[in-house]
């Protein structure tokens, strides 16, 4: 199996000048679609994920461990990413998000569930197989001061997946590579020897993201890449992302709690709350029209940096905090914050598809969203 | 989120204009490092009202922390010094006060709300015997009276069933809680200011709302002054009534909450509001203010923001410029507005 992925891998490197292309003109297309059918478009998905469950066991007693529950990080998560889109996942703290990234980087083993790359199913693979397929799907993490090692230099850091890869990049040709791809990012390919502490933090994630470049990966998945960053930081490595995604075809899966980067980024977006998808769809169906009461509530409650609008918008305050985990209310996860709850919220669970009333409508309402009372509501524009 | 509504327009009610609760002038903060003499607060003036939210607003290392921190007293000197300037407290210089005169003012007077409640909270304590604190130490009474008050504290921030609680630790709380009870420390005794340092930064957005929402109607009950320092945009829109934007030690620009987003008057402002994202609609590519912020130990010269600017002419580059009141084209002033911008009037009106 592994000798077939590196074969298939051979023309993957001569493919993003072909693959441009079509990325560019999938883009002009999308700005004045704004994206509506683009997922449509691209075919068949790079990645399907399939009711993934990770449960982390609770467990009691020193010597004999027994299990005694389990926190419920990710309880059946589905969705697919195309080639060149970015879906962005968001959702409180709590709620799985980066569970997820780990599921899909093959960092935790997942209880349930496949991942398929390509049609293979990756979250059983392990040994060489896996490495080859990690080659294609990689990370950029949260916080650029801890992601970086501080005795490695900048060209250590960058250069290091090429040691575990070492088709990607011959030995000799290193550290050519190497300032390429900082110079990609938009650090001077001077800095090669620098070490991590020498950075500032903005500077730093573009070293992050170099590295995640490094193996020409199809995937980058990005733990909230830039919710460390200053907000005049945050808008240049927002910007750079875009770049590279058009130049290389990545596709981003985007992790964010900040709503409005998100939406930014985005094509599609998914909202998780405890463990499960609560809603997906495009960033207009989300945002402009959001039909589950928890996206309502979270839409409703970002901070708008405007003044005025403030006064127009409609404000849903949730009342509590998230349940735990490891003890989620029966039925609907969030019944027990939900203005609409009914007892039917509390016998069954929703199943996240495109609600009943909107079924067969071609209005931007009907996207898939596990409420039993789903209903259209506009949190996000002043009335 | 009638609440917030109804009070934004209508200023609340102020003892004489003329007379604010607090008044910071001039305020310089060094702090002495081997590599040299850093300039975290160069000159900040500002001023809050009973009633009256101020929002400082800058990311990090411009020194709004640091002038919180210099107000409240709690600066560590050395390595920090205050080479000049006054902090007026209901007419007061605090900085000329003893140290006990100050201690008097601390907690009682002016009361801090920080970011971090876990961090900021004793592990080993239980909540009610910190909040308790407040009432033995500063009004000398009893346990058991204390942890009435506590409970009472807890009811009042909205804590469920404070009753039960009041034992708990600060790890069994989750964060928005425990936000609530940093809340209820600072109002236990009945400040006239709070300085709230990010205070919902570490909290989700809908925890958030509600923390917010709670200082603010809180904030009303008590005719307290806030002043609340965030580098977030929205939360200053939601929540303040006027702004002074920080950057790099000094005030760059101040104006009242709506002016602001409307019209900004200094180009940093101005790259800020620009650079973050809309949730309303779709944008295109962000505009990004280019550079990092200066190293505080090498501030540029003449404005600190001009290597920055794309404005910046020969004299951005040689001449500081000073915070002024800003006009209409027609020479009216414009209330509470003031620029440090030497082209403020091209910025504000295009």
């Amino acid at each position: 199996m592994a000798e077939q992925i590196r074969k298939d891998d051979e023309p993957q490197d001569a493919t993003p000048n072909v693959s441009d292309v079509e990325v560019v003109e999938a883009h002009s297309a999308t700005e004045a679609v704004a994206a509506i059918e683009a997922p449509v478009e691209r075919g068949e998905p790079i990645l399907q994920v399939r009711n993934l469950v990770k449960h982390f066991p609770l467990t009691m007693g020193i010597l004999f461990k027994k299990q005694v529950g389990a926190v419920k990080a990710v309880d059946g998560v589905s969705f697919d990413l195309y080639q060149g889109e970015t879906l962005g996942i968001v959702g409180e703290s709590g709620c799985g998000k980066s569970t997820v990234a780990k599921l899909l980087m093959n960092l935790e083993k997942a209880t349930a569930g496949e991942i398929f790359y390509k049609g293979q199913d990756i979250s059983k693979l392990s040994g060489r197989a896996l490495k080859a397929v990690r080659r294609n799907i990689q990370m950029v993490f949260q916080d650029p001061y801890t992601s970086l090692n501080p005795r490695m230099t900048v060209g250590d850091i960058i250069g290091e997946p090429f040691d575990i890869h070492p088709e990607v990049a011959p030995k000799g040709d290193r550290r050519r590579k190497v300032q390429e791809l900082l110079d990609v990012v938009g650090l001077n390919p001077e800095y090669i020897n620098r070490y991590p502490h020498q950075f500032s933090g903005g500077q730093r994630q573009r070293i992050g993201i170099a590295r995640g470049l490094a193996l020409n990966p199809e995937i980058i998945i990005c733990d909230e890449p830039v919710s460390a960053l200053d907000v005049s930081v945050q808008a240049q490595v927002i910007n750079l992302m875009e770049r590279l995604q058009d130049e290389f075809n990545l596709s981003y899966i985007f992790i964010a709690h900040d709503l409005s980067i998100v939406r930014h980024i985005s094509d599609r977006v998914g909202v998780m709350y405890l463990g499960r998808m609560a809603e997906i769809g495009t960033d207009e169906q989300i945002y402009d029209h959001p039909t589950h009461p928890y996206t309502q509530a979270l839409l409703s409650a970002v901070p708008v940096p405007d003044p005025e609008a403030r006064e127009g918008r409609e404000r849903i305050i949730l009342t509590g905090d998230v349940p735990s985990p490891a003890n989620p209310p029966s039925g609907c996860s969030f019944r027990t914050r939900c203005w609409k709850a009914e007892d039917k919220c509390a016998q069954e669970t929703p199943l996240l598809a495109i609600p009943e009333p909107f079924r067969g409508s071609d209005s931007e309402a009907a996207h898939e969203s596990a409420c039993h009372f789903a209903e259209e509501r506009d949190v996000v524009h002043a009335a | 989120m009638t609440i917030i509504e109804e009070a934004a327009p209508v200023p609340a009610p102020r003892e004489g204009e003329d007379a604010p609760l607090l008044e910071v002038r001039d305020l310089h903060v060094e702090f002495v490092t081997r590599e040299g003499v850093v300039r975290a607060v160069n000159g900040v003036d500002y001023n809050v009202h009973a009633g009256e939210t101020l929002a400082v607003l800058g990311e990090s290392g411009s020194g709004k922390s640091v002038t919180a921190q210099a107000i409240m007293g709690i600066l560590d000197m050395p390595p920090a010094r205050i080479p000049q300037g006054e902090i007026l407290f209901q007419g007061q210089d605090m900085l000329k006060m003893s140290a006990e005169e100050r201690r008097r003012i601390r907690g009682r007077r002016i009361a801090m709300i920080f970011q971090d409640a876990l961090s900021s909270l004793n592990p080993v304590l239980s909540v009610g015997y910190q909040l308790g604190e407040m009432f033995r130490v500063h009004h000398g009474m009893s346990k058991k009276d204390a942890r009435v008050k506590s409970i009472e504290l807890m009811d009042r921030v909205k804590i469920p069933a404070a009753a039960a609680r009041v034992d708990d630790y600060a790890h069994q709380f989750s964060g928005g809680m425990r936000q609530r009870i940093m809340i209820a420390m600072a109002l236990a005794l009945e400040p006239d200011l709070i300085i709230a340092d990010e205070p919902t930064t570490a909290l989700d957005v809908t925890v958030q709302a509600q923390v917010m929402d709670l200082l603010a109607e809180l904030q009303r009950e008590y005719n307290m002054g806030l002043i609340l320092i965030t580098h977030d945009l929205g939360v200053v829109a939601d929540v303040a009534d006027k702004i002074a934007v920080m950057y790099a030690g000094r005030i760059v620009e101040r104006a009242p909450v709506h002016d602001l987003y409307k019209r900004p008057a200094h180009p940093y402002t101005r790259g800020l509001l620009d650079s973050i994202p809309r949730l309303d609609q779709k944008g295109q590519e962000l505009y990004a203010i280019k550079g990092l912020p200066p190293n505080l130990l090498r501030v540029p010269s003449g404005c600190a923001f001009n290597p920055r600017c794309e404005k910046a002419e020969d004299v951005c580059r040689t001449q500081l410029p000073e915070l002024l009141q800003v006009t209409e084209r027609d020479g009216t002033e414009l209330t509470g507005r003031s620029s440090a911008c030497h082209f403020w009037k091209e910025t504000i009106h295009g």
